[in-house]
């Protein structure tokens, strides 16, 4: 009975929203970020949601449910009756390395999502304190791996960015004797490496830019293809001799499951417009990011990426503390 | 010195335009209003108005926020003094002899020697800045986890010596406190600990929830319990601003209190906290008569005010030199900037000196507008107090509650409140304080920390604690403060300190 009246409730959601397409938004929309306000997605959202909601007439409103790695937010999401009004911008962690990270995860990346579109892929840097004795990629490498030497490896907390693309270097590096020093957030931790206290980290490029240009750490590669315009200098992984560390702490928009094919349709045309839009491309690329070419701007791409992510974090991650 | 008035002129022009000064008004102005409304954060505030700041400048918005972060701070201890509850760790010290002075009809004098106090640290402080904010910076890159953790365990030793009562009861509410602060994700192995199965505990217990609960709820249900002895004071409301006597006492307070703030305020990981309780400790210990201290003491207003004060301007040093963050509203005005296109960082100051030197003025501006405002505003929060008590609290149980449900958007928050609140009562029942159990809850969640990165560092090592000479200072000096109040041959002096 309970079921019946809720497909019923279903069908009927539907079809008003189905009859409501043309108009939609009619109303504010709800654009969960699953981190607090003022890091990386939210500021990602923020700009995304600025064009939204410009440009569909209605208030694109961010709303930051932190908690537990992201995952609290995005079951939230879940929960959101699927009719355009609730959208997330989830995450690397969040629709890739949750499920090897949270046992307990109520949700699966998979299947419970309608993927609208990547917005935008944040670039991992490796860096180190600013005297630390190694003047390449190559002999950090070196350091790393000679075990009679134990580096120290800060990282903002199990389960975050610079947590699991740490985890992913030292798993390809095959190291496993360092020091690992965990702190709540980047911010103490890179407080620490300026300091000099530990040694290397992993992070995305927005949050040690300016460090790295004001010469208070040091940086030895990006993780990624091409170098990056905010860091010019900073040779690629490919460049530097560790072509297979490829991450990146990728950004995009989900809608609930369920949420009708029309909606979704135009969100993602309209996404598509702010990745041109000049202003908000601008925006976007000064924080370092990387933005998907036409072919990655598909829903089916996002859910391709979804499907690649959580088979490769699981079997790095399930090996960690976490577990 | 001829760099520091040119670019101070620089900052001057930048933060006197007619934009940013209406802007840097609305910041004071709303954040004092937040930091009124028990439970409204600046930290919600703020992330409610990122989207209208797309429309102005980088520094304008800057300006406004940072408005937002030091009214809060102003209008905090507002609710502190008049209602007993602290909308920020910084000013639970305050609750203790501000709501006291409240209650015997000198709400006024309390609330004015605090805007006069903060005033003056807010100056001291923004001086601090310009002169010799980036010298300074190197202070808090001294601090590694080692040393950091011997603040933190110095800072519990003062946590027993802010009780009024037995010593005794004090240590079990620290440690009560530190246990509170278990609760939560495990930091290097991602395991939940003592969360009993609620996914909202996962984060560990949100400050503002414990404090909201154990003071601001707690102090409602002892009212209802015993309307007679009803803290929120009917009678005679007395002198508006405070005397010379007044003023003439707290002077020494002020002057300690924004010495301490200032330097604490550098620290990372909100070293800022501690501020207000090392000023209240010191001044206990420097009264003629310590037991004065808990009863309504001006000075134990007037001392932590100004420290609080000195140390939220001064905890933007890291944030402006470095582009690090020490805390949650840091870390949001890093975000802020980031979304107008400036990644803050230690280049901010060469490459954007409009933009950090207009900063540091519209401080001092700001500071000027929230006395400005705050003044004339005590009459009328005093008066508030005189509205029927059946309608006050619903009020006050009311913003509570929307003040708890905006940090997380989250339902379960608002009932751990209240779960909150009935301990407090319990507490309140047993004769239990609950301000060392907040010190102890702050810090325990930092000294784990802490403990855990220095020992990861050190292999494990406890005498990496011993060994660096800085951390080895501040235990000892921890130590010291513990033998000064546990040891029996120094009783005597230890009666006059923490008994009334």
């Amino acid at each position: 009975m309970k079921r019946m009246i809720a497909s019923i409730a279903a069908a009927l959601a539907l079809s008003i929203a189905s009859a409501d397409a043309q108009s939609y938004p009619t109303r504010p929309v709800t654009v969960i970020v699953p981190f607090a306000a003022g890091g990386p997605t939210d500021i990602v959202a923020r700009i995304v949601s600025d064009y939204l909601s410009k440009t569909l007439g209605q208030q694109f409103i961010v709303e930051n449910v932190a908690g537990a790695g992201g995952t609290t937010g995005t079951t939230r999401l879940t929960q959101a009756t699927p009719d355009g009004y609730t959208l997330m911008m989830g995450h690397m962690g969040t629709h890739g390395a949750a499920p090897a990270l949270y046992p307990n995860l109520k949700y699966d990346p998979t299947k419970d999502f309608e993927p609208i579109g990547l917005v935008a892929g944040t670039p991992i840097i490796i860096v180190a304190r600013k005297d630390f004795p190694a003047a390449n990629l190559q002999e950090f490498i070196a350091r790393a791996k000679n075990t009679g030497e134990k580096l120290s490896q800060a990282h903002a907390g199990v389960g975050s960015v610079s947590f699991t693309t740490c985890t992913l270097l030292t798993a390809q590096l095959g190291v496993k004797h360092h020091r690992v020093v965990a702190y709540r957030g980047t911010g103490p931790a890179l407080n620490d490496m300026v300091g000099g206290q530990v040694d290397y980290m992993c992070d995305q490029i927005v949050n040690l830019v300016e460090q790295i240009k004001g010469n208070a750490i040091k940086a030895y590669a990006i993780a990624t293809e091409k170098r990056s315009p905010a860091l010019p200098d900073v040779p690629t992984t490919k460049e530097a001799g560790l072509p297979d560390y490829q991450v990146s702490a990728w950004n995009a928009l989900f809608a609930p499951k369920g949420t009708p094919k029309d909606i979704l349709a135009k969100l993602n045309e309209t996404y598509v417009k702010a990745l041109d839009d000049e202003a908000t491309r601008k925006r976007l690329l000064d924080l370092g990011s990387v933005l998907p070419d036409k072919a990655g701007r598909t829903p089916e791409a996002l859910a391709t990426l979804v499907k690649s992510e959580v088979a490769r974090w699981a079997p790095i991650l399930k090996t960690t503390p976490a577990q | 010195m001829f760099d520091l008035i040119g670019n101070l002129g620089l900052g001057f022009a930048t933060a006197l335009s007619p934009m940013n000064l209406a802007l840097c008004f609305l910041g004071c102005l709303v954040g004092t209003l937040i930091g009124v409304l028990p439970g409204v954060g600046p930290i919600a505030t703020i992330a409610m108005l990122l989207p209208l700041t797309f429309k102005v400048d980088p520094t304008g918005a800057l300006i406004m926020l940072a408005g937002i972060y030091y009214g809060a701070q102003y209008g905090g201890s507002t609710t502190a003094i008049l209602v007993n509850i602290p909308g920020e760790a910084t000013s639970v010290v305050t609750t203790l002899d501000g709501h006291q002075m409240a209650r015997k009809g000198q709400a006024g004098i309390a609330l004015g020697i605090a805007a006069i106090g903060s005033f003056f640290a807010g100056t001291v402080a923004t001086l601090v800045i310009a002169a010799i904010g980036a010298p300074l910076t190197k202070l808090a890159l001294l601090f590694g986890p080692a040393e950091y953790f011997g603040l933190m365990v110095l800072g519990l030793g003062l946590a027993i010596v802010l009780a009024h009562g037995s010593v005794l009861k004090a240590v079990i509410m620290v440690v009560f406190g530190l246990l509170l602060a278990t609760v939560g994700t495990d930091l290097e192995t991602g395991e939940e600990r003592l969360t009993l199965g609620f996914s909202a505990l996962s984060d560990g217990i949100d400050f503002a929830v414990l404090a909201m609960g154990v003071f601001g709820i707690a102090e409602i249900l002892r009212n209802l319990d015993n309307p007679e002895a009803r803290s929120v004071v009917k009678a005679a409301i007395g002198r508006l601003l405070p005397s010379m006597a007044d003023l003439k006492r707290s002077f020494g307070p002020i002057l300690r209190g924004t010495g301490l703030g200032a330097v604490l305020g550098i620290l990372p990981g909100n070293g800022a906290v501690l501020a207000p309780f090392a000023s209240y400790t010191l001044e206990k210990k420097l009264a003629k008569d310590p037991s004065r201290f808990g009863k309504g003491a001006i000075e134990g207003v007037a001392g932590p005010e100004s420290a609080n004060n000195a140390g939220a301007q001064t905890a933007f040093i890291p944030l402006l030199t470095l582009g690090i963050p020490p805390n949650a509203v840091m870390a949001l005005m890093v975000g802020a900037m980031t979304i107008h296109g400036v990644i803050p960082g230690p280049q901010v100051m060469t490459k954007n000196p409009s933009l950090f030197w207009g900063m540091i003025a519209s401080m001092w501006i700001g500071n000027l507008m929230l006395l400005v405002i705050n003044l004339p505003l005590v009459g009328l929060w005093v008066r508030l107090l005189q509205v029927p008590y059946r309608m006050l609290f619903t009020i006050i149980l009311l913003f509570c509650a929307i003040g708890i449900y905006s940090i997380n958007n989250n339902p379960a928050d608002v009932f751990f409140t209240a779960f909150f609140g009935g301990v407090g009562f319990v507490l309140i029942k047993l004769g239990l304080e609950p301000a060392p159990m907040l010190l102890g809850f702050v810090l325990g969640r930092l000294m784990e920390e802490k403990l855990r990165q220095a020992l990861a560092l050190s292999d494990g090592s406890f005498m990496t604690f011993v060994e660096r000479p800085l951390s080895a200072v501040l235990l000892a000096l921890a130590l010291a403060v513990i033998v000064v109040a546990v040891l029996p041959s120094v009783r005597k002096s230890r009666d006059t300190v923490f008994t009334e």
